[in-house]
């Protein structure tokens, strides 16, 4: 600690920052421009001037750019400095004489860090007479505008997209004041993380084309804190909404998970709530057809169906709520629930909750990723299974050369300095993977090979930190060199990390994965170890039941059940289409809760419309471990509603009355006491009760256009409905201030009305928010250690007449409900079949020609794709719409498809 | 499609360097030579040579006012505007050209034989004003003066 | 060789102004001094130097030696000396001269220097449209390494150097020692962060120093003839002597070697001649474009860097810009901040944003369209792209002539205010 004088006032702040960190952790507001809290110090708006003293003496002081003025024991500061004051305020000025002024139709109005910097510095009139420079906008594809007019020359944007995230299609061109920020040539931008330009830019240079087409104010949206559902890692997020349409989704920080950015699937994939697709009444099928019918009605028939005492089997799904799941499981009985895996799957992520739940390697937060300083990834394509976990990754593998930057007396802050001590070295970063993956730029070496030669690659490496494992047979030098180098490379370090998962399909990868961190930890390192799971409560439904529908076949076809209850789950995405036809045929009625329409809701006697993320509250469990609550934004116009709500108004007519829940929180509850490995879940945000000074949290502003508005008389809204679920009220009326962080609805602080207010939501800038980040880890590591795994697989042959077909997972597309988002259509990739170059050529096929492939009885013709990394013998599948094969990998037949007669 | 030859002469321009993107604007200049300028695509060309993005080369390109990103005449004409030339008459000089080439100051003339660009201090400020053809240095200018160079660089006027 | 024990940076140059070839250099004395030194020890070097009292000829006036000290010589890896050859600051053509007339007594003073720093690789970064000094450095280079005295080991002292020749294309603020290290890694020429100072963190992020060409050739006479002998060149504190240039309508233009401290007058009205038939001197710009304006009150003003400072400019290049009495004085200030304005790298606000509106303000009084508050305005610019306040030093330069200016030609100003126009333009 430091002791730092502020207008005299003497104060305590943390050694090592800059000053400008420390005066806003202080609370004092200094203007600033290019610092930004992850991305650090740059220098360049001289916005952030402060003045400095050498000591009591001085009267005349130093104007300093606090943003790289590290703090001093000592040091004497002014921000109130009349001359400071006034260079700030001319900074704003030189800023304002060329922006357009173009607030009250520009989508940033409101909530734009240039307008509460202008305002801050007090700068009003604009004295520049002359004529202001104008540039030609670019078309950046379906999710970011572009409208260069409105540049400040921050240089935030290259900095986030090309320096934090990896990208390399956006740069700053041309020099003096025509400097400028886009593409070499009009396109879509290419990172998966470019929407958080969004969120960066301090003005509207950048800004959501998703929200554009229903654009409403800030201050007009309702919102409350909800989590993402596209993937696995469980992104805090603030979904929008008006009049009944979910508007858009912003980042909610969180320290502990993904801090200030998410990736473009999570910002962009909602709207699938506003698609075409959901399922917005109960339908009962009648014939072929359905037929939609009241919500009285459609218990009416459930409760004879499962009145008269048949024996119910219920389906649930990781991407359901802990709490629905939980609801299924209570209306069947412990014995007849599945979540809903599939068989597969099931293998999988028992395995990853038996390493996670007796193996001594903790799982990280994507905190503790990002402060790795030695990571190898074994098989994990995680820019495509878990893109925020990526991004993580990707600042990871900067820590080592930061290191020896930091040892140059190099401040880890300065950004432009560690720039250019580090020149972009990156390490210490291995990977493993089937082909080459968007992680490959800042490995130092990456190993390709099939699932089973990652899993060797990964035994051998175990090996060399723990001598008693067995000896890997058959590797080849290289190899082996490269194991002895990744074993030293994380051996060396102070936080190892490997990160794997089920995107291989492999177990053997699980399980060596799982060797090298225990063995880690037997030497006494305190080592991570990451298992990313796909969906965004993949672990939640593991921990309640863990069985895969190929089980719940079994049990099926043995006969004895009349109803099956499914929710939030298309089995026939976890089937084959057959056996999921059997399986639904074994029942005499069919029960689907879900919010949007698949093939399962069609096949089922009865649907009813279940909420989607937005329209219900409920908790999630992240990869990571961690137990999220998500709120909900807003209440639907009709009999939408939470699928646990639905099974217990089920019951509730039937008059089987096994589910007696009033509210969220008593399922929450059951379900913690019910299984020990949710013991927690209550912890992960306050109950529906929390009151503020007796008052539940506002989700609208009170600065909402409607009832107080001037004319209100003639503004007739109706009273807005009770949320019993949460501490929320549907209004502006309730609490406005800070509420504990897992209830927070939104950022705002007066003066801060842009997403910079979050730092007045930290206990520290860029550190935790106040009363700590949200959620709650449900899984700890264990001292003793579990046996390490001992078998590894054998070596992988090319066959003469087959491939090994391996899953390939892609950002657009993979996942089930971003798939349905009109804005990611375009960008979804199109279904093909990656070959390595050496297996097209001996297919004679050229890039993009129709090749046949066959596997499990299944014909498919699939593009061909020439896909850097892959080894001969080794095809890649996406999973993609259209590519129908369930189980991946799988071996099967390829062929170039006939050409078409000249 | 770079040219052989401009393939070679940034290969050797790799060579002396220890990370490929050192040379990028080297390679730049290999491809000006070639050409007079740098088009769209060969930029993408040399970006791939350097194993750089096109947009990170790009925005080293526009950087550098010597780097031509529009199409240039056969010869281009390089007039010092800075101050001991102004003082001693580049205007005048200026206005000679742009009569002859019937084009102002930025521009080709319309035979595409003359492009004429400001440039700063040439550092020959005891023979202002002077200007620059292809690469040579003409001092001590007059109007009179400029014509004959004009006519010595193969303008038919 | 005559002259060199008062002259030693240009008594060898040829009347005909072709270069010094290299055995005409030899003959001189040349690479002497490059003996001595590899037997000396690069501490001892770096002694000497500073003893010397060599400052930087780039504008800053250094002590070079003192800048070489900082350079850590035990830290492993490469080490990199650069000689700063993108001379571009307006009214400056001091460097041009050394490197067409003598570019050997260049490389041997840049082999000198990486010796003293341990550096192993070296680099001329020289402006695109020095095409004769192009021509001519890579001759001397090619004739250097013929002759062994550079390259792997030189003269079988164990100490190998490789200089390369960059040839940069454009932007004055290349010259800005970090922007330049950023061009010569191919990226764009925007400063970096400092500290850390390129002696720790420079090219590749490894040590380095970056001098001007004057700075370098003055490194050989130092070496050859003693830190005592340079320091006794100069009529001041400041070591050696100093190339002086005039340009403006005086009556002989040019450029001259002559000990540091020479008195501003004797400069200007001895060697350039003073003005020109009919004119009388108004100002002059002392250093290249980005010092204050001085003038015939300061003849007396020795030209050193600290005696100049204390006048209120700086002796920059040392290259002076005389600016006569029928030469609007707003026009040259226009001249000088579009000159500034447009060669900003747009990196920070005050500078990018700032200069612009100079230029145009400066536009503004002299075509008669003043407004109120325009000097008011120029004023703030003045005092706000100040050292400190803006990223590198391009921008607080920019301002130097702009904010004596304001002083020195308050009456002028007022005048075009007063009559919407120039009356200097007819
Ligand atoms: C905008 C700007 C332009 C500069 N241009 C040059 C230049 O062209 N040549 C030069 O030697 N130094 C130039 N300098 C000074 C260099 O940054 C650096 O101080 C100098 O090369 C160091 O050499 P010295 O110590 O030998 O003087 C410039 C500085 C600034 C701020
Ligand atoms: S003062 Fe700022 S904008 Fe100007 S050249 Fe220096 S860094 Fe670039
Ligand atoms: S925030 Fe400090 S200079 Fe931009």
């Amino acid at each position: 600690m430091a002791k730092i004088l502020i207008h005299g006032k003497e104060y305590e702040v943390a050694d090592g920052q800059n000053l400008l960190q420390a005066c806003l952790t202080l609370g004092f507001d200094i203007p600033y421009f290019c610092w930004h809290p992850a991305m650090h110090s740059a220098g360049a708006c001289r916005q952030c001037a402060v003045k400095v003293f050498r000591d009591e003496n001085d009267t005349r002081g130093r104007i300093i750019m606090s943003c790289v003025t590290p703090v001093a024991e000592g040091m004497r500061v002014s921000i109130d400095d009349a001359e400071a004051k006034a260079f700030r305020e001319n900074v704003v000025e030189w800023l304002m004489s060329n922006h357009p002024h173009d607030c009250p139709v520009c989508d940033e109005g409101g909530e734009c860090h240039l307008q509460d910097m202008t305002q801050m510095t007090g700068h009003v009139y604009r004295r520049f007479r002359f004529k202001k420079r104008t540039y030609r906008n670019q078309y950046l594809g379906p999710l970011i505008n572009h409208e260069m007019n409105r540049c400040i020359q921050c240089y935030r944007c290259v900095r986030f997209y090309k320096g934090y995230a990896g990208g390399n299609d956006l740069d700053a061109f041309a020099s003096r004041n025509r400097v400028y920020f886009g593409r070499s040539e009009d396109g879509a931008l290419e990172s998966p993380f470019s929407g958080n330009l969004v969120e960066v830019c301090p003005t509207g240079v950048f800004t959501d084309k998703t929200f554009r087409a229903h654009f409403t104010r800030k201050w007009d949206l309702q919102t409350a804190p909800s989590v993402c559902v596209h993937c696995g890692v469980g992104c805090n997020t603030i979904p929008g909404e008006r009049y009944g349409e979910l508007r858009r989704i912003r980042n909610r920080y969180n320290g502990e998970v993904n801090g200030y950015f998410l990736c473009d699937r999570g910002r962009f994939g909602y709207e699938f709530v506003n698609s075409p697709m959901r399922l917005k009444k109960a339908v009962i099928k009648n014939g072929e057809g359905g037929q939609a019918v009241s919500k009285e009605e459609a218990l009416k028939l459930i409760a004879r169906m499962i009145g008269m005492g048949g024996k119910v089997m219920a389906i649930g799904s990781p991407r359901a709520s802990v709490e629905t799941n939980f609801a299924l499981r209570e209306l069947s009985g412990a014995e007849d629930f599945y979540s809903g895996f599939s068989r597969q799957e099931a293998a999988l992520v028992s395995l990853v909750v038996e390493v996670m739940a007796n193996g001594p390697a903790s799982s990280p937060s994507l905190k503790e990723v990002r402060g790795a300083d030695a990571v190898l990834v074994l098989g994990e394509d995680a820019t495509n299974t878990a893109p925020v976990l990526a991004l993580a990754l990707r600042q990871a593998a900067k820590n080592g050369p930061l290191k020896a930057a930091m040892q140059l007396g190099i401040p880890y802050w300065d950004d432009m300095a560690i720039k250019t001590a580090t020149q972009g070295k990156k390490g210490p970063f291995y990977s493993a993977a089937p082909y080459a993956t968007a992680l490959d730029d800042v490995s130092v070496k990456t190993f390709y090979g099939p699932p089973e030669e990652i899993a060797r690659f990964g035994m051998a490496i175990a090996r060399e930190l723990n001598g008693s494992l067995p000896q890997v047979e058959g590797l080849d030098d290289e190899t082996a060199s490269l194991a002895r180098e990744a074993a030293a490379a994380l051996l060396a370090a102070e936080r190892p990390l490997v990160v794997s998962g089920t995107g291989s399909g492999s177990e053997a990868v699980i399980q060596a994965a799982a060797n090298i961190a225990w063995a880690l930890c037997g030497v006494n390192r305190q080592a991570f170890l990451s298992l990313v799971m796909p969906e965004c409560s993949t672990l939640g439904a593991a921990l309640i039941d863990s069985r895969g529908l190929d089980k719940a076949a079994e049990a099926a076809a043995s006969g004895g059940f009349d109803t099956l209850v499914v929710a939030e789950n298309d089995i026939f995405m976890r089937m084959e289409r057959e056996d999921a036809k059997d399986f639904l045929d074994s029942f005499s009625n069919v029960i689907v809760i879900d919010h949007i329409i698949t093939d399962t809701v069609k096949a089922a006697h009865v649907a009813l419309p279940g909420a989607a993320f937005a329209e219900s509250t409920g908790t999630l469990v992240s990869f990571e471990g961690r137990a999220q609550r998500f709120f909900q934004v807003y209440a639907p116009e009709d009999e939408r509603q939470a699928a646990w709500r639905w099974l217990n108004d089920m019951t509730d007519a039937a008059g089987v009355k096994r589910l007696r829940w009033e509210i969220l929180d008593d399922v929450t509850a059951a379900a913690a006491s019910a299984i020990s490995a949710l013991g927690k879940l209550t912890q992960a945000a306050p109950s529906a009760a929390f009151r503020i000074a007796g008052q539940k949290i506002a989700r609208q502003t009170h600065r909402r256009s409607g009832r107080t508005a001037v004319r209100a008389e003639e503004i007739y809204e109706p009273k807005p409905p009770d949320d019993m679920d949460a501490p929320f009220t549907f209004s502006m009326e309730g609490f406005q201030g800070q509420p504990p962080s897992p209830l927070v609805p939104r950022f705002w602080s007066p003066g801060w009305n842009s997403v910079q207010s979050i730092t007045k939501y930290q206990e520290s800038v860029g550190g935790p928010m106040r009363s700590g980040d949200p959620g709650v880890r449900l899984i700890e590591p264990k001292v003793v250690a579990a046996p390490f795994f001992r078998a590894a697989p054998i070596p992988f042959k090319a066959r003469k007449y087959g491939w090994l077909l391996v899953p390939m997972h892609r950002i657009f597309g993979s996942e089930e409900l971003s798939l349905l988002s009109a804005p990611l259509a375009g960008l979804t990739a199109r279904p093909f079949v990656g070959l390595s170059k050496e297996d097209a050529e001996r297919l004679e096929a050229e890039e993009g020609e129709e090749i046949i492939v066959r596997s499990g009885g299944k014909e498919l013709s699939l593009p061909a794709t020439i896909v850097r990394g892959l080894v001969q013998g080794v095809a890649a599948l996406p999973h993609l719409p259209g590519i129908s094969i369930v189980t991946l990998p799988a071996w099967g037949v390829l062929a170039r498809a006939k050409r078409k007669a000249a | 499609m770079l040219s052989n030859e401009e393939r070679m002469e940034i290969e050797e321009e790799l060579k002396a360097v220890p990370f490929k993107r050192a040379a990028s604007i080297d390679a730049l200049k290999v491809v000006q030579r070639h050409r007079g300028w740098v088009d769209d695509q060969g930029l993408k060309d040399v970006a791939s040579m350097l194993e750089m993005p096109p947009s990170e080369l790009d925005g080293v390109a526009t950087f550098y006012n010597l780097i031509f990103r529009r199409p240039v005449g056969s010869h281009v004409i390089l007039v010092c505007n800075t101050i001991s030339c102004w003082m001693m008459g580049c205007e005048d000089l200026l206005k000679r050209l742009t009569e002859r080439l019937g084009v102002p100051l930025g521009s080709t003339s319309a035979d595409g034989g003359f492009t004429l660009l400001p440039v700063p201090c040439l550092g020959a400020c005891d023979q202002s004003p002077v200007m620059m053809v292809d690469g040579k240095l003409y001092g001590n200018l007059t109007p009179e003066k400029v014509d004959e160079v004009l006519k010595e660089n193969g303008w038919k006027g | 060789m005559e002259g060199l024990s008062e002259r030693p940076l240009t008594a060898m140059m040829k009347a005909d102004k072709s270069a010094v070839t290299l055995s005409e250099y030899e003959k001189a004395g040349g690479y002497q001094a490059l003996r001595k030194a590899l037997k000396t020890g690069p501490v001892e070097l770096q002694r000497i130097v500073k003893e010397s009292n060599l400052r930087g000829r780039g504008g800053a006036g250094f002590n070079t030696g003192m800048k070489w000290s900082f350079v850590p010589m035990n830290a492993e890896g490469p080490r990199y000396l650069v000689a700063n050859a993108d001379e571009m600051e307006p009214g400056t053509f001091k460097d041009r001269m050394l490197l067409e007339g003598n570019p050997h007594q260049l490389i041997e003073g840049m082999i000198i220097s990486a010796f003293a720093i341990g550096a192993s690789q070296a680099y001329i970064f020289l402006r695109w449209e020095y095409t004769l000094s192009e021509e001519r450095v890579a001759k001397a280079l090619k004739e250097a390494y013929a002759k062994g005295y550079l390259g792997r080991e030189i003269l079988s002292s164990g100490f190998g150097l490789d200089i390369r020749l960059h040839v940069s294309a454009g932007r004055y603020i290349c010259g800005e020692e970090t922007a330049l290290l950023n061009a010569l890694e191919g990226r764009r020429a925007v400063p970096r962060a400092k500290p850390p100072f390129p002696q720790v963190s420079g090219l590749w992020g490894r040590p380095t120093v970056v001098n001007n060409v004057e700075t370098l050739s003055n490194v050989p006479h130092i070496i050859a003839n003693g830190a005592e002998w340079y320091r006794k060149l100069s009529r001041s504190e400041d070591g050696g002597t100093k190339l002086y240039g005039v340009s403006g309508r005086v009556r002989r233009p040019g450029l001259w070697e002559l000990p540091m401290g020479t008195t501003i007058g004797e400069i200007f009205e001895e060697h350039a001649g003073g003005m020109r038939e009919g004119m009388n001197l108004r100002c002059l710009i002392p250093g290249g474009a980005s010092t204050e304006f001085l003038t015939d009150e300061h003849f007396g003003v020795k030209m050193d860097f600290d005696s100049v400072m204390q006048a209120g400019s700086r002796m920059g290049t040392g290259t002076m810009i005389a600016v006569d009495d029928r030469t609007c004085p707003i026009g040259v200030l226009r001249n000088l901040e579009q000159f500034f304005s447009q060669e900003s790298c747009g990196w920070c606000t005050p500078c990018r944003e700032g200069l612009p509106w100079v230029e145009k303000t400066l536009g503004a009084i002299e075509e008669g369209r003043a407004r109120p508050g325009d000097l008011e305005v120029l004023e703030m610019h003045g005092a706000s792209l100040w050292i400190g306040r803006t990223y590198c030093a391009l921008a607080p330069g920019a301002m130097e002539p702009l904010r004596s200016g304001l002083k020195l030609f308050r009456g002028e100003f007022e005048r075009h205010i007063k009559e919407k126009g120039c009356p200097y333009r007819h």
